[in-house]
């Protein structure tokens, strides 16, 4: 299992493997959004939080077809379906890579773009801590999203489709943290539901996902 | 004689040969009594003026998409569970009409909420959680239509619409959490002493009924024209072969 996550981390590290892709994503929504809202920084304050956790969401969607549709391609996920390690396993594996690559680094430069959006000072914390605890979130739900999807030709926009209506908890518990943390508000109640979900999703989502991909390949 | 003798096609195609008129012609009675009845028959409020009329249509729909999720949930589980496909085909066919009753439910409580709040759109909770619910409808019709071979639709569908009902639900209390609404609270629950009065409420519970039967005429109909589709897709390619 340790291989097969330095193999995905080392695949998605590579030329073409898409790993700045994300990242630069996210670095265009900060420098567009106040390109698009206006300069005052009240209301850039007012709307940082939320505008962060939607571009490191959207960020997240941009490479989750690559979890198992390059796998399926070169015929490699069939040889992780009968491998002795269980596919559950092989699943957390991939979207803990995934997480690695994308919602790891999203977080550490989300305080960076934060300055940009004038995030008040208080908010730097809580947004780090709110990434890290939901955006492995983001990797399993897209994981299982992947799964469902990985035999289709032109799955992308489909995969979209199927993975944002179950972002909306995640999301509304990771920005409601930062905005009360930016206003200097008790956060115990939504970080406690995020990590929540996080944790539930981490626990239960791999087997949806296994039991998606023994179905597209049978 | 039991209820699962009804999966196999033949009996339910017999069955519902034989239901589908009775159906139909109660759901009509119903939609048109209730409709008539509460539109001609029952007093202005005096708050709302004759807006509060909306409610016979906006209620069932919004129950009825709920409803209608919650019955897709079940026949999926069955087609998972025992391999029915009648079970997978009927939770084909009731999606595209319970997201008619969605979007029903959004387009009504849009024109109530015109002259009532003096907006289209709120981000309410209800009204949140609404269109999410439109979103789950939309992905789940879309998967059935990309997958190819029926069997493998039928099994992927089914999972997204068990994990999608749990993620609906917290999506449910999620918004509920991050915003208080405009949208009145239930009026209909059963453990309530005052609900709506009883001049707009027995109106109320016809066209509910109506509604009901409207789906089970529509999800009645629609299973058979799915396993219709199935049985010639099922001659032709023999045809083929032979």
């Amino acid at each position: 299992m340790i291989a097969l996550l330095l193999r995905d981390m080392r695949l998605a590290m590579r030329a073409g493997g898409g790993f700045g892709l994300g990242l630069a994503f996210f670095l265009l929504v900060a420098v567009l959004v106040p390109l698009g809202v206006g300069p005052e920084s009240a209301t850039l304050a007012k709307i940082a939080p939320g505008i962060l956790w939607v571009g490191a969401l959207l960020a997240c969607l941009l490479s989750l077809d690559r979890i198992f549709a390059l796998d399926f391609e070169d015929g490699s996920l069939d040889l992780l379906v009968t491998a002795p390690i269980p596919l559950e396993g092989v699943v957390a594996v991939k979207a803990l890579a995934h997480w690695t690559v994308t919602g790891l680094p999203l977080t550490l430069v989300a305080p960076v773009l934060g300055v940009l959006l004038n995030l008040p000072e208080a908010g730097y914390f809580w947004l780090v801590v709110s990434l890290g605890l939901g955006t492995p979130a983001l990797s399993v739900i897209g994981a299982f999203g992947a799964a469902l999807t990985v035999g289709l030709k032109r799955g992308g926009l489909l995969l979209s489709l199927l993975v944002l209506p179950l972002y909306v908890p995640t999301l509304i518990f990771g920005a409601e943290v930062v905005k009360r943390g930016a206003d200097g508000m008790a956060t115990a109640t939504p970080l406690a539901l995020l990590a929540g979900i996080t944790a539930g999703a981490a626990a239960l989502l791999p087997f949806a996902s296994a039991a998606a991909i023994r179905i597209n390949l049978r | 004689m039991s209820l699962w003798e009804y999966a196999n096609p033949q009996k339910f195609m017999q069955l519902s040969r034989r239901a589908l008129p009775w159906v139909t012609v109660a759901a009509t009675l119903c939609l048109i009594g209730g409709l008539t009845w509460g539109f001609f028959g029952t007093p202005d409020d005096y708050k709302q003026g004759s807006t509060v009329k909306i409610i016979y249509l906006h209620v069932p729909a919004a129950m009825m998409a709920i409803n209608a999720w919650v019955m897709m949930l079940v026949a999926s589980l069955v087609w998972l569970i025992r391999r029915h496909h009648v079970s997978a085909l009927a939770a084909k066919a009731a999606a595209p009409v319970g997201l008619t009753f969605t979007l029903i439910a959004l387009a009504t409580g849009a024109l109530w909420g015109q002259p009532m709040w003096g907006t289209w759109w709120a981000w309410d909770p209800r009204l949140t959680s609404f269109l999410i619910l439109t979103l789950f409808y939309l992905g789940y019709i879309a998967l059935w239509q990309a997958v190819d071979d029926p069997d493998t639709a039928a099994d992927l569908t089914g999972v997204l619409c068990i994990v999608g009902s749990v993620f609906a639900l917290l999506s449910r209390y999620a918004v509920n959490f991050w915003n208080q609404g405009l949208h009145q609270g239930a009026s209909l629950s059963l453990d309530k002493k005052e609900n709506v009065a009883d001049v707009f409420w027995f109106p109320l519970l016809v066209c509910i009924a109506g509604f009901v039967l409207l789906f089970l005429t529509l999800v009645l109909l629609r299973t058979r024209t799915e396993i219709r589709a199935r049985r010639l897709s099922a001659l032709l390619a023999r045809e083929r072969m032979g």
